[in-house]
């Protein structure tokens, strides 16, 4: 396949469940079995190279959607082919182009040294020695892994397993990295340093990427294209500038005062949200769209001596929310 | 090919090399082994000689032999029914184990014949040696039964792992639990095996019933090759035996891994 043939291309991608109904105690109804359409006619294309975050409501879809990109489901209705390949019939030939780490499962030999997971890895991809070397020395060196190599992945700490965890998914170099929830459970500076090392790692190899995550960092850090699923539909497609436009998401200002003062309202573009400690602490809402954070702190610097500041971003369950709500 | 054998190769290593992280274990299970072949060596012995010194071909010297060479086996011959890819189906694991250009069925096997070959060093050879010290045994005569013993035990312990991975494992993409089958399956093969008593003891109807199964394949087989109570030619018939329900029991294994798959809901994340 060429170098602009599409990494992921799905058309009226559809999965169904058949559950039975739990809901009332009443044996009658619990035999009955009723259709959950999990994923709804997706239709998406990603190219070479795009970093998408594929964002949305836990059950909304994410996994389901994944899991039938790779091979491991079958869809009920639609097409679906990954890396030019058919995920189902050609299960192996695709495992050997997309790498992806499950933040709830592992893919490491639990009771074995990292290192030695790594080899059996690398003998499942079929990597040459020097291949072999090359790559995990990479690895190790940019996800910071030399100190724990030797340990057993049982006794590895979280930060230290989801590293590992990341290098076993790319050992083989994938065209498609897909991350599930990478982050979840991650100190402020271990979610910093995965980030890196993707962001990294997209720019030498020029991987595709498709995450699915919580964290409003990782998208802002690492997508340039937004995907949301609401109840198995597409409900965004697009970059994280227009989502914000779209759901007119706020950006919160939070300072805090060096003396006491009145509520800070009508300030261009911003709404006065709250006060703490007779106006020592005060949280401003704005529009990204219409003001910067820089021209509100400068309207709030006229009226009072700021000692501190932080700017909150809308979180990803507060944008999807609006966008639901939008939907509805 | 050579990429087929490196990988599989590499995942028997690395059971082996998991299975040594549990060496206290493995002790634990040598002390089990050693006093249970010490009951079965006062019950066996006085069925032998009550007898009077030979029942069906066994002497007590060759039923000493059964005895400590099954017990040594018991730590590699799967006979319970667990198995590693049981709990990855069943959690939805085995989700990872589809993302790698492998055949699950066949690594899940390999795997678990690595951990088998391990249990072999603390647990089948000291069975053997403490048995022949303390209570002697008979030994064949010709070399080759050695020779041919150690492939019959190899094979035996990959015949118990591809049963165990189709009648206990495969069940799961349909099942969600397990277990029941697990059991079943301990109750049933340890008897049909010959594992408390030789299968050539039972009577005529109970050992063709136990024929009809792999579980001789697994135990003993392998015992009655090593022990030298068959001939060579009477070795390389039970040999081959045992390639043809290894045969049978992968490729129905195999079916089912296929249409699993298929089947495969994967539960959770």
């Amino acid at each position: 396949m060429g170098m602009t043939d599409p990494i992921i291309e799905t058309s009226g991608l559809t999965r169904e469940f058949r559950v039975r109904d739990t809901s009332t105690g009443s044996v009658q109804r619990a035999l009955k079995r009723r259709t959950l359409v999990a994923v709804d006619e997706l239709s998406v294309r990603v190219g070479p190279g795009e970093a998408v975050g594929y964002i949305g409501a836990n059950g909304a879809g994410k996994s389901t959607t994944i899991k039938m990109l790779t091979g491991i489901l079958v869809p009920t209705r639609g097409s679906v082919t990954t890396c030019g390949l058919r995920p189902v019939q050609d299960r192996r030939r695709l495992a050997r182009q997309v790498g992806v780490v499950f933040g709830q499962r592992s893919q490491l030999w639990w009771d074995l040294p990292v290192r030695e997971s790594f080899r059996i890895l690398a003998a499942i991809h079929d990597l040459s020695a020097t291949a072999e070397q090359e790559r995990t020395d990479e690895l190790v060196e940019r996800l910071e892994m030399a100190e724990f190599l030797g340990t057993p992945v049982r006794q590895l700490s979280l930060g230290q397993r989801m590293r590992a965890e990341v290098a076993a998914a790319l050992l083989h170099s994938p065209r498609l990295v897909i991350l599930d929830e990478p982050t979840i459970g991650l100190d402020v500076l271990s979610k910093q340093r995965l980030r890196e090392f993707l962001v990294a790692e997209r720019r030498t190899h020029g991987t595709t990427l498709l995450l699915t995550t919580h964290d409003m960092g990782d998208v802002e850090r690492l997508c340039d294209r937004i995907l949301v699923i609401d109840r198995g539909r597409l409900a965004y497609d697009g970059d994280l500038l227009g989502l914000s436009r779209t759901v007119g998401a706020e950006r919160v200002l939070v300072v805090d005062l060096a003396e006491a003062t009145e509520d800070l309202t009508g300030i261009t573009a911003t709404r006065h949200l709250a006060s703490e400690g007779h106006g020592l602490r005060q949280r401003l809402a704005f529009d990204a769209e219409t003001t910067t954070a820089a021209r509100v702190l400068a309207a709030v610097s006229e009226r009072a001596e700021v000692l501190d500041l932080t700017v909150e971003e809308p979180d990803i369950e507060d944008v999807v929310r609006r966008i639901y709500a939008a939907r509805r | 090919m050579r990429a087929t054998i490196r990988v599989y190769w590499r995942l028997l290593v690395a059971g082996f090399r998991r299975q040594s992280a549990y060496l206290m274990a493995a002790f634990g299970g040598l002390v089990a082994n050693t006093t249970f072949g010490l009951l079965k060596v006062a019950v066996l012995f006085a069925t032998v000689r009550a007898a009077g010194g030979e029942l069906e071909g066994y002497d007590v010297a060759l039923m000493s032999t059964y005895i400590w060479v099954s017990q040594g086996l018991l730590g590699s011959v799967n006979l319970f029914g667990r198995i590693d890819i049981a709990d990855r189906i069943k959690d939805g694991d085995v989700a990872v184990d589809f993302l790698r250009p492998l055949d699950v069925q066949a690594a899940a096997i390999t795997t678990e014949v690595g951990r088998s070959l391990f249990n072999l060093i603390p647990r089948g050879i000291p069975s053997v040696l403490i048995g022949g010290l303390v209570v002697g045994m008979a030994l064949p005569d010709h070399p080759t039964a050695y020779l041919l013993g150690a492939v019959s035990i190899v094979l035996g312990i990959t015949v118990s792992a591809a049963t165990v991975y189709l009648m206990v494992a495969a069940p799961g993409f349909w099942l969600v639990e397990t277990r029941g089958l697990q059991i079943l399956y301990m109750v049933v093969s340890g008897f049909l095996a010959g594992l408390f008593v030789p299968i050539w003891i039972f009577p005529t109807w109970l050992e063709v019933v136990a024929q009809a199964t792999p579980f001789p394949s697994m135990l003993m087989y392998p015992v009655d090759i090593i022990s030298g109570r068959v001939d060579v030619s009477g070795a390389l018939l039970l040999l081959a035996v045992q390639l043809a329900w290894l045969a049978g029991v992968g490729a129905v294994g195999q079916a089912l891994t296929r249409a699993g798959r298929r089947h495969l809901e994967v539960q959770g994340g």
